[in-house]
Parts: C-alpha cells; structure tokens; sequence
C-alpha cells in the first residue's frame, strides 16, 4: 500500500467521522396515513418549499395511532398527518399529541375548525370525504338488478350476498357508516336496518376500503366505502358507479396533530401550516385521491364529490367520537348482528 | 492467563475504554471524532470521569478485578469462582444502573423518594455498553466452565450463556411485557379482573356455527385451520421429498424450482393469484359457469380458500425439513429388513417410516404454527372465517383500539403453540432415531412399494402442475395494463418501479422501489448468515447437550416464532423504545426481529438432522481430542449441510417477505419491499405490485441459488444411488 493510498483511506475514514457536522436546514419525522403517492408528494414539496429533510413513514391511521401510543415515553415522530379523525381525536383525549393554534386559521372551512375545537386544539381537519357506496357496472348488468340510490335500497332482497362492508370493530370506514345511520334512523331504525342489511353482506371485510376493491374485480356488487376511495377505483378503469345515498350521509374528517413531545417542534409547525395552504392541498389530486380540501381558497378536484351536492348530516363529531359511545354501539351492534367478529 | 479469558477482558476493556458508551443518533461513523470527549459520544472512561457518572465505575471494576487477582498459576476452581463473580455482579450491576436511571430521570419512583430529583440522564446504551456486557457475560460462562459446568467445556458453556441471554432479551422480555398488558384494567392498573374477561369471551369460545351463525369462535378456527394445513403440507412435503429422494422422477431440477418458488414470493401475491383464478369473477369459475353452467360462488373466501393458499406457501418448507431427513435414512436398515424377506410395503411402513418420524413431527409443527401466526393470507382471503392473528392485528390497529384483548388473544395463541409442542414431543418419544453413524453404510435404498409411488405422483404432480399455473399467472399480471380486467402488453410497471434514468451525476435510482429495495437486500443478507448460527447453535445444544431448563429453553426459543409478527412488532417498540435499549428506527432492530422470528426454523430444522446423526461420530472426535468447538466445525457442520441450507434459505427469504412483524418497525430510512407492496395493493395498484414482487422472486431465486452453491451438497458414503432407482424403474 502507498503512502498515497493510506493518505487517501485515512481522509476517507476522517471524513466519514466528521461528516456529520454539516446540518441542513432541519428535519422532520413525518407519519403519514393517506395512500403511498399523495406522502411522497407531500413530503418532495415540503422539501421543496422549507429545505427541511423529511424522514417519511407511512402506515394507516389506526397502525399510527398504534405507534404512537406505544412510543409516548419517547417519541420518535414530529407530526402526523393524514388519516380518519377518530384516531386523531383518541389520540388528543389521551394527551398523545400537543395544542397548536395555526395562523391559517381563518382560511379554513367550518367542519375543520370544528374539528380543531372537539380535539382540544390537538387535530385539525385537512380533507373531508363522505360516505357512500360504489357498484360494479358490469355485474349490476349480467344479473339485471336495478341501480341502488338509496340506503333503504341496499336491504332489497335481490342483493342477497351481494353486499361487502367493513367490520366496525377493525375499520373506521364502517364505525362511521354505523354511526350516521344512527344519526340518520335513529338508534333503534339504524339497528333494524342493519340486522337486514346483515343478510344481504357476503362478507365484513377488515380494512375500510376492501369491499370497493373486490367490488372493481367483480367479487361483490357493491361495496360500502368513503365515495373518494369508490372515485379511484373508476379513475384506475375499474367499472365503478358512485352513489350518494338519497337520505343523505355521514362523513369523516381526515385529520392532522403534531405529536406531544417532539423532537423537532419547529419544522413540524412549519408542516402544520405549509400543509393547510391552498397549494399544499391541491396536491391530493395530483395523487389521485380525490377528497374535499379544508382550506376554503383550495380548488376542489373535478372528480371529487361535491360535497354541496350530497345531502351530508350534521355528523355529531363530538359524540361519536368519544370512546365510550363508540364502545356501546359496537357491543350492540355485537349483540344483536351475529356476525361473530 | 490462558488465551481466552484474556481476549473476552481485552473486547470488555476496548468497549470501555475506546467504543461510545451511549447509542448515537447519527451511528457511530456518522458522529464527529470531538464529540467522544462529551457526554454523548464518550466512552465509558470519559464518562465516568468527566462527566461525574459515578456508577460506571463498578463497571470498571469488575473489569480490572481479574486483571488483579488472577495469575498463571492460580488455581483452576478459584478462578473459576473470580470470574463468576465478577460476570454476575458486573451484569448485574450494569442492567441496574441501566433501569434505574434513564432519559427522563429517575426510572423507578422509589429511587426519586428516597433521593429526591436528579438532573442526570442516561440514553440508550451504545457499543461501548454492548461490548463490555458480552465481555462479562463470556467471562461468567468461562468461570462456569472452570468450576465444570458442561464437563469443563467452555465453549458449551459460552454457546448456552450467548444463546440464553440473547433469546432472553430479545424474545422473553418484550413478549412478557406485552403479555402483562392482557391483565390491564381501564384506569392502567394490573388486575385479574379484565384478564379473566377477555380470556372468556364467545369471540375466542364461541360455537354459534353450529347454531347457524357465520362463523365459531376463532380459537376454534384457527386450530381447524392449522391442523389440516400442518397435514397437508406434511403430506406434501413428505411426497416431494421421496419423489426428489427415492423416484426416477425426470424433472427434479423442475420439482425442486416448484417446490421453492411459494418460499420466496412475497405475501398477498399468491392469494391474489388465488382470487383471479377462483374468485367469483376469476378466470377458472368463468369458465365453468360457460362450459358447466355452474354458477360463480365466493367458496374460496374462507376455510377452503385459506387451506389452498396455505398449503401452496407452506408444502416447501415441509419439503426442506423433510428432504434432508428422508435423505439421511439409512439404506442398510432398509437393506436389513429385505434380507429378512420383508415386503416392500413393509419396508416402508414398518422402517423407513418410523425413521423419519422426527422429521414428520417437525415439519407437522412447523405447518401448524406457521398457519396460526399467517397474516397475509387470512387478510385476503379469510372471508368471515376468522382467525387468532388477524383479530390481533385488528385489536391492536383497529378502530377500537384494545392492546388487552389483543394480548389475551397472543396468549391463546401461545397456549396452542405450547399444547403443539408437548404433543409433538410425546409422539416423538424417547425412541432413537440414528441413521447417519460412523459405521460402513454403503447400501442402497429400497424402491417405493406401488402403493406410495402412485401416492406420490398422483399428489405431487398435480400440485406442481397447479403452482405453475398460479406462477404463470403472476408472471404475466406484471406485463399486462390492469391485472385481470385489460390484459393488452406493456412494460410501463417495470420502468415505473425499476427505472434507471442518466443524470448529471451518473446513474439517478428513478424507480420507486430502489430505495427500499436495497434497504430489504441489505438487512436480510445481513440477518441470514446471523439466524443459521445462532439457529443451529441452539439446534446443537439441544441435540446434543443435557443441561437444566432444557426443556423449558426449548419452548422460550418456539415462542417468538409462535406469537404473530403484529404482536413482535409491538412488543419491541414496547421494550426498545426508551433507554436502556434504545433500538427503534435503526436498521439493528429490523435484523435482531429478523433473526430472533425466523431461529425457530433454523432449530427445527438442526435437531431433525442432528437426531439421525450418531453421537458416537461426536465422541469419536472428542476422543482424539479435538475440542467440541473443532468437533461441531470439522464433524456435524459438514453433516449438517441440509440444514444449514435451509436454515439460511429459510431466514433469507423470510427476511424479504415477511410484513406483520415488521410494519411497526419499518422507519423512513429503513422502509422494505413488503411493505411498499402492501401498499401498493391496498390502493389495487395491481401492476406495480406483481412487478415488484416478480423481480423480488428472481432475486430470492438468485440468493438461493448463490447459498446452495457456497454451502454444497451433504457427501454420504453410499454406492450406487443411480442402479437403485434404475430396478424401481424396471420395477
């Protein structure tokens, strides 16, 4: 070995020791529950717009509530962002994430302050998505069987077993179908209603969006499902129609919350705020995921349902976001639809 | 001082001396030179003595008390004695110091009454720490060994205390952690209470399929599911590996392709697979309801659908558990019963079967628990028959998030697993089951009687037949535009996920895989070599060692393979999280679950060898007094090559496909294949997943292949393997 070489592994080897002096703008450890494509984006623009490095890590809303629980005593994510508000709001009454009150404020739309004020300052709405259902064309016509449009229509005999629905216990999606029939019907009609509707489901899928999927393969008619997520399905060249119940549906708000204790406060209010801007929120579309955008200057997607032509129900966040209440209408909805979970 | 003793202080000393006490965020070579003077990066030195962590000096002194008090001449069992001590109470004290004070201050409360608050802090332990702690635990099990322990045998000694701490560590503690959590009432107390309820409930019990509900219980399912898959796969294991060993079947290069590609493709590809065939809209029901007008049905969402799936992914390591075993049986016993006029049908039932019962035994467990802990399969294909791991799964991530249920589940599971093993160990017996001895052993193997030929072909053909098909169709799903719906030709997947673009700086990784694709070949060559030493090391301790607790060892090493991946993966962020062991969102954490999930196989896979390879091969090494760290490498290594394939092969592939276990441990910086797949799937992104996962095999295959070639063929003295099959063949 020369002299040169040992001269050049020795600068190597110091390198590698000191090379961690230089520092970038910041970084950001960043939770994000939406599909694949809309975190990349959201994470390549952010570094784009701050110069802050963000470390991404995907996982669904209920996997990251998970997380973070069992990371409380350290915490190794800055903010989450994305993802049903149950979680969030769970994740607020437990203290597991921390207050901030953004100067985007005004810009937002109601249902997101609101959102904002049920989890103690803790979560904000960044998207909203209403319920729905979804139909595979084809099949609706080899077997003949009228269009539904209707809650009441998905009960009619003709669908027997042709009905997926996610199981509330393990999917947001279908807790939040539970409860707006609730609000809709009433307690004791949304419980008649769905001991019928039992009969016609072929199968209580696990994860909220699977029965929109089989749907778009032709392994059920119908599939009850967030219409943004029955709107992909259509825009991959699956042959699915959306319906908006006639008797009008509940909806969820997909939600933000910076994580209590961390480590990179700064960039994550940076986030917080760069997340509710207009342009920010344009960037769901470009990912092909079509929900309403919480900022009131963002342009709402051509595709996206529009949410003031769904006769949406004034959703009782509060109330049926609370734990208790979420565990008393799953043991009834247990007791009395036998479909052992 | 002999040679060893002195090695285990010198690694104790460096660790203290040099290496960074406390773990670093950036790694140890991405850290400045000036920080290991701070109270970050310092060794162990700097931070007792700059930084007044008065508590690292015991550690220092148990490291010099052997330099001290022991001499070339001191007496075996006196310093045998010296070295216990110090390896106990250094250990000892190191664990303590660790717990009691960590990141936030005082870790116990009663420290904080009794010495009021504290502004020290302690992080996770670094290398330094990990050095020090392996020096003391190799100087214990010396001392052991000097006082006799394992008849003075320090290397025995050093292979139990390695293998018990580390499965201690990383198996027992996180899992007794979460388990505890099953006893835990709504206001965070412990109380019998809740724990007596979530272990009753009709959701675990429950028979109301007999009373026309949709589904029993899922203790009940999961057991009906796992006992006919541990079966089939057996069955089919045992088919293939005689057709491979005892047939002139004409395309083993073919059966043994087939009977490895289910190993190495990534979960939820073939249950797709599956569906596109058989769903309600799949190709094969389409094509009844044309030509029989039967009319499409959702049968193969269920228990129909997850026996076939199951099988298919599990038939292959039933295949390589057996095929070393079926292998080692010796022809001479077979050879003896012919002599004595015996049938060939009585051959085989009454010798050539009973010799492989171990191997049966194993590979039954193997499928059994293999098929409780699945995850992927049940997620797709599960239908409204519910099972142990998706309920965890769903206890845990679900909308009503409840970690107790979720570990009284884990404890049923684990009931299960437990109750498996007994039986398996009773029906194994106390019986011999040598084949590979010392002795002249060139006979040849009796062909098959007629019966159990046309068994063999008759179950094994169709079944490679059927996997070919499934392959086939996973093949094309990643040329085609929308896997099932339009099947024109494109390209575009490949170039989505794989795209190599020309730069300014050279070559830009522009597919979307690379990143994790590199992440994913890089922890799991790193985890394979890891889990078949560590596997066959415990393998050949249990084979070939008497020592207390064996048995209860034995269990402990089952466990982690037992508890579903949801469950692992939680209990180390549970246990690794905060200080003393600080491992979460490091690359170390994915291989310490890599190799600690997949070491159950490798064990497996070691004592089914082992037991058909006589002791007195062993002895007779020990006897020319070779020591039995040159017996183990120079005797039962060579003959241990089947094993040692699939111990690796096995860890490798799992490594890559693994998901359940690893979806809370992935990190920003070490994300993995599987998990971006998943992804992929969820959003019915079809195209880009079956591409990822095709290229995923061809590499799989690639590193298998590469493994059977470094590793070689076991050499049996035997003669003339070809003229036997040529008389079955004539036959």
């Amino acid at each position: 070995m020369t002299i040169r070489t040992i001269g050049a592994v020795a600068a190597l080897v110091a390198g590698t020791l000191l090379g961690g002096a230089a520092q970038a703008q910041g970084r950001l450890n960043l939770y994000c529950s939406v599909q694949e494509d809309w975190c990349q984006l959201m994470q390549t623009e952010f570094e784009k717009a701050t110069g802050i490095r963000v470390a991404m890590t995907r996982k669904s809303s209920g996997e990251t509530y998970a997380q973070v629980k069992a990371e409380k005593d350290n915490p190794r994510g800055d903010i989450w962002w994305g993802g049903t508000g149950d979680p969030h709001l769970q994740a607020a009454e437990e203290g597991l994430t921390a207050d901030y009150e953004t100067p985007r404020m005004g810009e937002m739309q109601d249902w997101a302050v609101q959102q904002w004020r049920t989890g103690r300052k803790r979560t904000i709405g960044i998207y909203a998505g209403a319920l729905g259902f979804g139909f595979n064309t084809e099949l609706l016509a080899k077997k003949n069987l009228p269009e539904p449009k209707c809650w009441a229509d998905l009960v009619n005999p003709a669908y027997k077993g042709e009905v997926q629905v996610a199981n509330p216990h393990s999917s947001g999606t279908s807790y939040t179908m539970v409860a707006s029939l609730v609000q809709i019907m009433g307690e004791n009609g949304a419980f008649d209603y769905l001991r019928k509707l039992n009969t016609n489901v072929n199968q209580y899928t696990k994860s909220g969006a699977a029965p929109i999927v089989a749907a778009g393969r032709g392994e059920t008619l119908i599939g009850i499902v967030f219409m943004h997520d029955a709107i992909t399905q259509s825009v991959r060249n699956f042959p699915i129609k959306t319906v908006a119940p006639c008797e009008g549906t509940g909806y969820e708000i997909g939600s933000m919350s910076i994580i209590a204790g961390a480590r990179n406060l700064d960039s994550a209010r940076k986030f917080y705020d760069w997340a509710l801007s207009a342009e920010a929120q344009a960037l769901g579309a470009r990912a092909q995921s079509y929900q309403v955008p919480s900022n009131k200057g963002a342009a709402t997607p051509p595709q996206a349902p529009k949410l003031s032509e769904i006769k949406l129900i004034n959703y009782d966040f509060p109330k049926f976001g609370s734990s208790e209440e979420r565990k008393r209408l799953l043991s009834r909805f247990d007791a009395e639809i036998k479909i052992a979970n | 001082m002999p040679v060893t003793i002195l090695t285990w202080l010198g690694i104790g000393w460096i660790g203290f001396l040099l290496l960074p006490w406390y773990g670093l965020e950036d790694g140890i070579t991405r850290t400045p030179l000036r920080y290991y003077l701070g109270d970050e990066a310092g060794p162990g030195l700097i931070q007792a003595a700059l930084h007044a962590k008065w508590w690292l000096w015991p550690v220092a002194a148990a490291l010099a008390l052997p330099l001290l008090a022991l001499r070339p001449n001191s007496d075996h069992r006196r310093a045998g004695t010296i070295l216990i001590v110090v390896g106990t109470a250094g250990l000892a004290w190191i664990s303590l110091q660790g717990f009691a004070l960590t990141h936030r201050g005082w870790g116990w409360s009663i420290l904080a009454e009794m010495f009021g608050p504290t502004t020290q802090r302690q992080f996770g332990m670094g290398w330094g720490a990990a050095s020090v702690a392996t020096s003391l635990l190799f100087l214990l099990t010396t001392g052991l060994a000097r006082r006799g322990a394992m008849r003075g045998d320090a290397f025995v000694t050093g292979a139990i205390g390695i293998v018990v701490a580390t499965v201690a560590l990383f198996v027992f503690w996180p899992v007794i952690e979460v388990l505890f959590e099953a006893a835990l009432t709504n206001d965070g107390r412990y109380g019998l209470m809740p724990l007596a309820n979530r272990l009753t409930t009709q959701t675990i019990w429950g028979l109301g399929c007999f009373q026309g509900q949709r589904s029993c219980g899922v203790f009940w399912n999961s057991v009906l599911l796992a006992t006919i898959v541990g079966i089939t796969t057996t069955l089919l294991g045992l088919a293939f590996a005689l057709l491979a060993q005892r047939t002139a079947f004409p395309a083993k290069p073919l059966l043994k392709l087939v009977a490895v590609l289910p190993v190495i493709t990534p979960p939820f590809v073939i249950g797709l697979a599956i569906i596109l065939l058989f769903g309600r809209n799949g190709a094969v029901t389409l094509f009844l309801e044309s030509a029989f007008g039967i009319p499409p049905t959702r049968w193969i969402y269920g228990l129909p659908g997850l026996v076939l799936v199951q099988t298919l992914a599990f038939a292959p390591i039933a295949f390589m558990v057996l095929l070393g075993v079926v292998q080692g049986v010796s022809p001479s016993m077979e050879e003896a019963a012919q002599t004595l006029r015996a049938s060939r049908w009585r051959v085989f039932t009454t010798v050539t079967l009973p010799l492989i019962r171990p191997g049966l035994a194993n590979s039954f467990l193997i499928g059994f628990v293999e098929s409780l802990a699945d995850f992927g399969n049940p997620l797709v294909l599960a239908g409204n028959f519910n099972v142990l791991s998706t309920q965890i799964f769903f206890a845990i991530v679900g909308a009503q998030s409840d970690p107790g249920r979720a570990a009284a589940l884990s404890m049923v599971l684990l009931a299960v697993c437990l109750a498996a093993f007994f039986l398996q160990n009773v029906w194994l017996g106390k019986r011999a089951y040598t084949t590979v001895s010392g002795k002249g052993d060139g006979g040849m193997h009796a062909p098959l009687p007629r019966g159990a030929r046309w068994f063999i072909y008759g179950t094994a053909v169709p079944w490679m037949a059927f996997t070919l098909i499934v392959y086939a169709m996973i093949v094309v799903g990643g040329f085609v535009e929308n896997f099932g719906r339009d099947n024109s030709f494109t390209l575009k997947h490949y170039v989505v996920t794989f795209g190599i673009e020309w730069g300014q700086h050279g070559i830009v990784w522009a597919g979307r895989a690379w990143n994790s694709l590199f992440t994913t070949l890089q922890l799991s060559a790193l985890a394979a070599p890891l889990t078949a030493a560590i596997g066959l090391l415990t393998a050949y301790l249990l084979a070939r060692q008497t020592f207390a607790g064996k048995q209860a060892f034995e269990f402990t090493t089952m466990l982690s393979f037992a508890i579903p991946g949801t469950v692992i993966g939680v209990s180390y962020i549970v246990a690794f999280n905060v200080p003393p062991l600080e491992l979460t969102g490091t690359g170390i954490i994915l291989v310490i679950c890599f190799v600690f999930r997949n070491m159950p196989v490798a064990i497996r896979a070691g004592v089914a060898t082992l037991s058909q390879i006589d002791k007195s091969l062993d002895e007779c090494s020990l006897m020319l007094r070779h020591g039995s760290f040159a017996t183990l490498r120079r005797v039962v290594l060579p003959l241990l090559r089947p094993a040692i394939v699939a111990a690796l092969v096995y860890s490798f592939v799992r490594a890559i496909t693994s998901v359940s276990a690893v979806v809370f441990l992935v990190s920003a910086e070490y994300n993995l294949a599987t998990a971006y797949i998943v992804n992929r799937v969820e959003v019915s992104d079809y195209g880009v997943a079956i591409a990822y996962s095709s290229a995923l095999v061809v590499i799989m295959a690639v590193g298998v292949g590469l493994i059977q070639l470094v590793v070689g063929e076991r050499r049996l003295g035997r003669r003339g393997g070809a003229s036997s099959i040529l008389r079955e063949a004539s036959a």
